[in-house]
């Protein structure tokens, strides 16, 4: 099953074509965000595709978008002006950070896509004003998708579309449960292609590859020590050779918090007689973005005890703190979220990811890392 | 001899002494037992201007900005900001000043204060990804204890702004008051709000009206000029004394340099766009650019910070109408927090580039036209994104147009990232290569 999910990651593109061949009547619609509500989506025959980067010199992107922004945002445009993306039928965003808007908004002028939409999702998440503000932006959403599909969104559609999404990040989450126990039977590595793979693949399948994917973990066992059990969080991460890395030197990633991990799937959409409304409940409560992270009466980020939990109940040992650079959300959340891990115990590294990362220097730095985090529990 | 005559402007010295008392009474607030906030310069101030008493802002921009003015505070406060607290140096300029301004405990306006004024509450507002975080993180540097409400105007680009994104920055305005009446004991006075938000029209429409007067030939300002006059409205727009400044002084007096032909460069002779906050420390590359008869007369920055406008019919980029234009008084409380959100939501064409290139590159190009702007000449401002999102896109349109444009990398508030030997001589080069200008005696 990793197999499957390395392979859809690996050759999206290809995936996305064959998936267009088997669906003539389909659309791909690519995705800047975990934002976009892709229960509507699923509601029809839209296959959403998360636009990630392709981990090579974004040598196109200068003339449109300059160094200052986010390596990977503009590793996204880059992978667009190069044509990798030429399959695709739309290309939307849901309203979140400036780097990923700037990429998107370049996207709209420069890359000839036939759809396009931009979703104002509000930044106030923590204020119950944002919801019926979402709901609207959510209707809207809906006309025009279906104006695009030519065919009404039903009730029963979006029921349907409620229950993809939802039962994917359920298995999910089971998955994440093996993580949880001493020498878990799947990497980090291993974890994250999966999710990755779920922003990529049709969801009904991953579903299908995840139940036997839970059949199987129980029997798995890992051929491995899991060294220091530890948390990544941060920005945007797919950087599989680093995640290998870490995991070759004494590490195991157990748990995460970024925005292709658990932060895209942690929340499912709770019932409510609309389901519109509560799909734009769900978007407002899930684990925040940074960026929207903050709120009214109350100043301190709601991520942070999430975190906490997460390292708590995973068993982290340490947390790799890492941001893509020029990350400014999460620039603003390291500096006091290193100090709230730590006053609770919880080792800190940070670093700061580019397009490719230099595996060589980081490895020493998170050999050294690890070597702190036991030489810690020697003394204890 | 030059080309038009010229003259100072009159009302400069009034604009300097409303700045400079700003900063004073914020430092001195707590001695006359008035109240101090801290807020962004977007920050609908007219809300808590209006309780009763007396109150003071700091708008944390313009702060950023002064300290920008002065390299040496600059550097040292932000060195403490990434030293001390441990952030990224490629965030805002602005909020690591400012951040570092709290931690070293200083005033950057020593003269009023030596220590830092600690603000009584925060309300803040948020429309690019830092505005909320940057007194989130303040807050936390001053212990935690200052009263925290943000809201957010990401409602939107102007031309989708209806009812249901007016009401949600109404409702969350309502929730403010409930907020700043909890934390400060006071209530808000509805007869003192409807000034403020009159205030708030008369201060963004009289301002834009000033702009569109440097559609002329010769431009009655220049945009080194205006950086100190539209800053008035973004420390407090709701303020009696700016918005009587914009609109009895400083419009009256520029519609007068029109009419009588009076220039901001007396041998102007090619009319400059630019863009986003321009570097601070050294704005002198202003007046060495009038040498070659370069004027900077036109930006969406400086004509959009402060500064509401409208599209109209035609096309045409042209001051958002005042409420007495619109036929409009304001009748109660909600109808000032309707009227307020939605010139702020429509008329603010700063924030249409939030939104999306096309949206900048729309409003710039007609910037360019109206203004009858010769070249652009470019600030990639690597301190605030809010700003420069799309400037390469912006390149690539006014290009399209004919214009010659050159970019050149800097920071508004971070001397450390401004190479000024280097960006000297590229604009030599710029505008003598490629302007064909000549130095003028």
């Amino acid at each position: 099953m990793i197999e499957d999910f390395k392979e859809c990651y690996d050759n999206r593109h290809d995936y996305a074509k064959n998936w267009k061949k088997k669906n003539p009547n389909g659309k791909v619609l690519g995705y800047f965000c975990t934002y976009v509500p892709e229960e509507i989506l699923y509601a029809t025959n839209i296959l959403p595709v998360r636009i990630l980067g392709g981990h090579e010199s974004p040598h196109l992107v200068t003339p449109h978008m300059f160094d200052m922004w986010c390596p990977y945002s503009r590793d996204c445009l880059n992978q667009g002006l190069e044509g990798k993306y030429d399959y695709l039928d739309g290309i939307m965003i849901a309203q979140s950070c400036l780097h990923q808007r700037h990429a998107y908004a370049t996207w709209e002028i420069q890359i000839p896509t036939p759809w396009k939409y931009y979703l104002v999702m509000p930044n106030a998440v923590r204020s119950p004003r944002s919801k019926p503000f979402l709901a609207g932006e959510l209707e809207d959403f809906k006309k025009a998708v279906e104006e695009w599909v030519g065919k009404p969104i039903t009730d029963n559609d979006l029921d349907r579309g409620i229950e993809i999404m939802n039962t994917n990040r359920r298995l999910m989450k089971e998955v994440y449960e093996f993580r949880k126990p001493e020498n878990p039977p799947i990497t980090g590595t291993e974890s994250m292609t999966m999710v990755w793979a779920s922003q990529l693949m049709d969801k009904r399948e991953h579903n299908d590859l995840l139940k036997q994917l839970l059949e199987d973990l129980p029997n798995q066992k890992l051929d491995r020590d899991q060294g220091v059990r530890l948390m990544i969080v941060g920005s945007e991460n797919d950087d599989t050779p680093f995640m290998e890395m870490v995991e070759s030197v004494g590490g195991t990633f157990v748990i995460e918090d970024h925005c292709t991990g658990s932060r895209y799937f942690w929340d499912e959409v709770l019932p409510e007689n609309n389901q519109i409304q509560a799909i734009a409940n769900r978007y407002c409560d899930r684990v925040p973005c940074p960026s929207k992270d903050w709120g009214q009466g109350e100043w301190k980020q709601k991520r942070f005890p999430h975190i906490l939990t997460l390292a708590q109940e995973f068993g982290v040992q340490g947390v790799v703190l890492m941001q893509q650079k020029f990350c400014d959300p999460h620039e603003c959340d390291i500096p006091s979220l290193r100090r709230y891990l730590e006053s609770n115990d919880l080792p800190c590294y940070f670093l700061e990811f580019e397009v490719t990362v230099p595996v060589g220097q980081f490895r020493i730095r998170i050999e050294a890392f690890l070597e702190q985090i036991n030489a810690e529990e020697l003394f204890d | 001899m030059a080309k038009y005559k010229t003259k100072p402007l009159g009302c400069w010295q009034r604009a300097k002494e409303i700045r400079m008392k700003y900063y004073k009474d914020y430092a001195e607030a707590h001695d006359r037992g008035a109240l101090r906030w801290e807020g962004g310069a977007w920050s609908f101030d007219a809300i808590p201007q209006a309780l009763e008493g007396e109150l003071h802002p700091l708008t944390e921009e313009p702060y950023g900005a002064s300290v920008g003015f002065k390299p040496e505070a600059q550097v040292r406060y932000q060195e403490a900001a990434e030293g001390k607290w441990g952030c990224a140096r490629d965030l805002c300029a602005y909020m690591r000043s400012y951040w570092g301004s709290i931690i070293l405990n200083e005033y950057v306006f020593p003269e009023f204060s030596k220590e830092w004024p600690k603000a009584d509450f925060i309300f803040q507002n948020h429309i690019c990804c830092s505005h909320a975080k940057w007194l989130q993180i303040a807050n936390e540097l001053e212990g935690g204890d200052i009263p925290y409400f943000c809201f957010d105007v990401g409602a939107g680009p102007y031309n989708k702004i209806g009812e249901r994104q007016i009401t949600y920055v109404v409702e969350q305005l309502h929730d403010g008051i409930e907020f700043l009446e909890k934390v400060t004991g006071r209530k808000i006075d509805d007869e003192k709000l409807i000034r403020k938000v009159n205030n708030t029209y008369r201060s963004n429409c009289s301002w834009a009206k000033t702009c569109e007067l440097n559609q002329a030939i010769p431009a009655p300002l220049d945009e080194k000029t205006m950086f100190s006059l539209y800053v008035l409205g973004v420390l407090e727009k709701s303020n009696e004394d700016i918005a009587d400044f914009y609109e009895k002084e400083l419009y009256p007096e520029a519609k007068d340099r029109v009419a009588n032909n009076i220039a901001a460069v007396g041998n102007e002779q090619c009319r400059m766009l630019g863009d986003s906050q321009p570097p601070w420390g050294f704005l002198k590359i202003f007046r060495y650019l009038e040498k070659y008869g370069l004027v900077s007369i036109a930006s969406l920055y400086t004509f959009a910070l402060t500064g509401w406008w409208k599209i109209d019919e035609n096309g045409k980029m042209v001051p958002y109408p005042t409420l007495e234009e619109q036929g409009i008084t304001i009748k109660d409380r909600d109808h000032a927090l309707w009227l307020l959100s939605e010139g702020e939501l429509k008329g603010k064409l700063m924030w249409a580039p939030f939104y999306g290139a096309t949206y900048k590159n729309e409003i710039v190009t007609k910037i360019a036209k109206q203004w009858k702007c010769d070249t652009g000449i470019i600030h990639l401002n690597r301190g605030c994104e809010g700003t420069a999102q799309h400037q390469m896109q912006m390149k690539l349109a006014l290009q399209e147009m004919g214009m010659p444009v050159l970019t050149f990398e800097g920071n508004m508030a971070d001397s450390r990232e401004f190479d000024e030997a280097r960006v000297s001589r590229v604009i030599d080069l710029f505008v003598t290569e490629t302007l064909g200008l000549k130095k003028q005696e």
